[in-house]
């Protein structure tokens, strides 16, 4: 059990300024996923949490203490990189009991403990190999169990999954979303550039961008009620339509956002009308691109669509799904 | 498969160099081996591309006199066979004649008329009947013969056993073995740690002691040698130590060593990917134990060619060994000894060259075992890709 707190937290490398001023609650046993485009400073925030970058101002908690200048061994932390980072010259079992061999545990209790996370991770076949002779979801997989062996109170995942193919990222994504289940009071933080990622897995979501918190909340809260432009963007796929001009004057804001799913058609010609440029039939559903006044709109359609490229549309939004934008970006009240 | 075999003008060419160096390597080595295998005779004669072939050598003999002769029959014989006696060789006759201008008058077997109705047939085999219908006296008893013998191809270890025992090769090599072994240990010892530490540790200054060493690379040796000499001897004497002594040499090469060293191996260590370090620093590991688990086993490459660079250069080197030790047998390296012998005995091609090989069977040996660490990727599977 182990919360994490940031209180205004700030990071620069020279006169690069990376995280501006960050406070975030992470409450214990919680799921949460930094989300952002790239260079956002979402993996420096994760390895200032880490301990492996020092923060510049700014405190930094984990369970009630004060971590600022505490190592990263000592934080109660285990960290899932990137690129695996499994000791290439080690055995399976050698790399998940090399924590517990740097904290001096016993012969016995480190092989114990190392075959029963073989056992969890299925990876018992596995132990005497190196890493080379392992494929890339079960090096990922070596790299969990290192984590796990050591009971740290809080995992760290650097975009563990970016290096696999997209049919093993979603059984990886299955699989951790697994190992949360069994470890409900270990805290994990994860960071991510795919929204898809963010919102199947976390309880909350931390939207980043510049190195800052544009919004938290969960999943379903940012999807709804997105409190940016670029929050409303980001999350969600395909991308929300941004409409401005005369549609959004009239609901009295700079811009409207809606999200794909939210068009109907409409017989009558409406404010947002345009042709049909394109199509992408997915089986279950149909994404129209319609070409219009105020840009290219992305309309959603379930099942297989009956309009032809070409033809002209008239678009009218749900109204009780428009999320309406100000000059400054954030949503009007 | 077709395209692989085309010959394309950058392939060919590259395979030609490589060729090429093959060859340059190769047969002065080859030359050396066989040459130092051969006969000490055969070694003037002919050169060691023909050791595989028959030499024919011309050699002379005295038949025996008339003490041996035989009668029978009427006929007087006296016979023999000519690879006896004290300068006989083995072999097998081709030819012989009775004038030393032409030794190889008659084919062997064949029989040669001589004066006062003696005949003579000498046998390939060596053997010979010397036949008159009256009989010997001296006066016509013990003649000369000459033959020509072809002589198979003879290799001897005789060369070695005279090097390495009667020579003082085997004691020079003992002596460069105790010269070249810790100076190659102690550098990598010490360059091991301080590459680690200029690689991955924060330390004041880091940059500049590092470009202090870049720097000490181009140090010519024979700058500081004299004044390396001069401290070693002041301190030995400070401290009570003798001025020429195993240690000094040890010391000095590990001084010249070491800069290329920690260069070679904090490039390399300081490109092992970052997060497997920083994983280590997470799994509670000190620098020490990151260094000792992680680091050590995976630079393994980069210290095996950095020992084969420093022990060829130690095992090869002879200024050094000149100036920081004695030339007494107890002290004298294998190049200092190769210099004097090439001095004492230069004409004796058959000891030169077997000390020669001595000389290099242990780099050869050192290489051979060390090469495959220059191509094996220790790092596969740890990373992406990898």
């Amino acid at each position: 059990m182990a919360n994490i707190k940031l209180t205004n937290i700030n990071k620069s490398y020279g006169s690069h300024h990376i995280i501006k001023d960050v406070n975030l609650d992470i409450k214990s046993g919680e799921f949460i996923v930094f989300v952002g485009p790239s260079g956002c400073g979402k993996s420096t925030l994760l390895r200032s949490i880490s301990g492996l970058d020092q923060v510049s101002s700014g405190t930094l908690e984990i369970d009630n203490a004060v971590v600022n200048d505490v190592p990263p061994s000592k934080r109660g932390i285990a960290m899932v990189f990137q690129s695996y980072a499994l000791y290439p010259h080690m055995s399976v079992f050698e790399n998940i009991g090399f924590a517990l061999e740097n904290q001096g545990l016993p012969r016995a209790e480190i092989k114990q403990k190392v075959e029963a996370v073989g056992e969890l991770l299925q990876l018992t076949s596995y132990l005497t190999r190196l890493p080379k002779a392992l494929s890339g979801g079960q090096r990922q997989r070596v790299a969990i169990g290192r984590a796990i062996v050591r009971g740290a109170k809080v995992f760290l995942f650097d975009e563990p999954l970016s290096n696999l193919d997209a049919a093993l990222r979603v059984q990886m994504r299955m699989e951790i979303a697994k190992l949360k289940r069994d470890l409900p009071n270990t805290t994990m933080v994860y960071v991510t550039h795919d929204q898809v990622e963010a919102m199947t897995m976390a309880d909350r979501i931390v939207v980043l961008q510049a190195g800052k918190v544009m919004q938290v909340g969960t999943p379903m809260e940012l999807y709804e009620n997105p409190n940016s432009v670029f929050v409303a963007g980001f999350i969600g796929s395909p991308k929300m339509n941004f409409i401005t001009g005369k549609p959004a004057e009239k609901l009295k804001a700079k811009t409207i956002g809606v999200r794909p799913e939210h068009f109907e058609f409409s017989k009558t010609a409406t404010d947002i009308s345009g042709t049909l440029d394109y199509t992408e039939i997915l089986g279950s559903d149909s994404f129209l691109y319609v070409s219009t006044s105020t840009g290219m709109l992305t309309v959603r359609e379930p099942g297989r669509t009956q309009f032809k490229t070409g033809q002209k549309l008239n678009l009218k939004p749900i109204a009780e799904h428009v999320h309406r934008f100000g000059v400054d970006d954030q949503r009007l009240k | 498969m077709l395209k692989r075999f085309s010959l394309e003008p950058s392939r060919i060419a590259l395979n030609l160099a490589v060729l090429l160096i093959i060859a340059l390597w190769t047969f002065p080595t080859a030359g050396l081996l066989i040459s130092s295998l051969r006969d000490k005779n055969d070694i003037a004669a002919s050169g060691w591309w023909t050791a595989l072939s028959s030499a024919n050598v011309n050699k002379k003999t005295h038949l025996k006199d008339m003490v041996d002769q035989v009668e029978k029959d009427g006929k007087f014989t006296i016979s023999g066979n000519v690879f006896e006696g004290a300068d006989a060789v083995s072999g097998k006759v081709s030819a012989f004649g009775t004038k030393v201008q032409a030794p190889g008058e008659n084919a062997a077997g064949a029989s040669a008329a001589l004066d006062g109705g003696q005949s003579l047939v000498v046998n390939p085999d060596g053997s010979y009947v010397l036949s008159s219908p009256t009989a010997f006296t001296a006066d016509n008893s013990g003649i000369r013969v000459f033959y020509i013998a072809s002589q198979p191809p003879r290799f001897t270890l005789d060369n070695y056993q005279t090097v390495l025992f009667s020579e003082g090769i085997g004691r020079s090599f003992i002596n460069s073995l105790t010269v070249t072994i810790p100076s190659t240990i102690i550098p990598i010892l010490i360059a091991a740690f301080a590459a680690y530490a200029l690689a991955w540790m924060k330390l004041p200054f880091r940059g500049l002691i590092i470009a202090i060493i870049v720097g000490l690379l181009v140090v010519p040796l024979q700058m500081s040698l004299i004044p390396l000499l001069k401290l070693y001897n002041a301190a030995g004497t400070f401290m009570g130590a003798p001025s020429k002594t195993y240690l000094g040499i040890w010391l000095a090469h590990t001084g010249f060593g070491l800069p290329f060293a920690i260069y070679l191996l904090r490039s390399y260590i300081a490109g092992l990917p970052k997060d497997l370090i920083e994983s280590a620093q997470i799994d509670g590991a000190n620098d020490f134990k990151i260094f000792r688990r992680v680091v050590l086993p995976l630079c393994f490459p980069a210290l095996a060619s950095f020992a084969i660079f420093q022990f060829l250069w130690v095992w090869n080197d002879l200024l050094v060994a000149i100036v920081f030790l004695g030339s007494g047998p107890d002290q004298l390296v294998l190049t200092g000894k190769l210099n004097a012998l090439l001095g004492s005995r230069g004409g004796n091609w058959e000891i030169l060259t077997a000390s020669a090989f001595v000389t290099i069977i242990v780099p050869l040996t050192v290489f051979f075992s060390l090469q495959r660490y220059f191509v094996r990727g220790l790092l596969a599977g740890s990373v992406k890709g990898g």
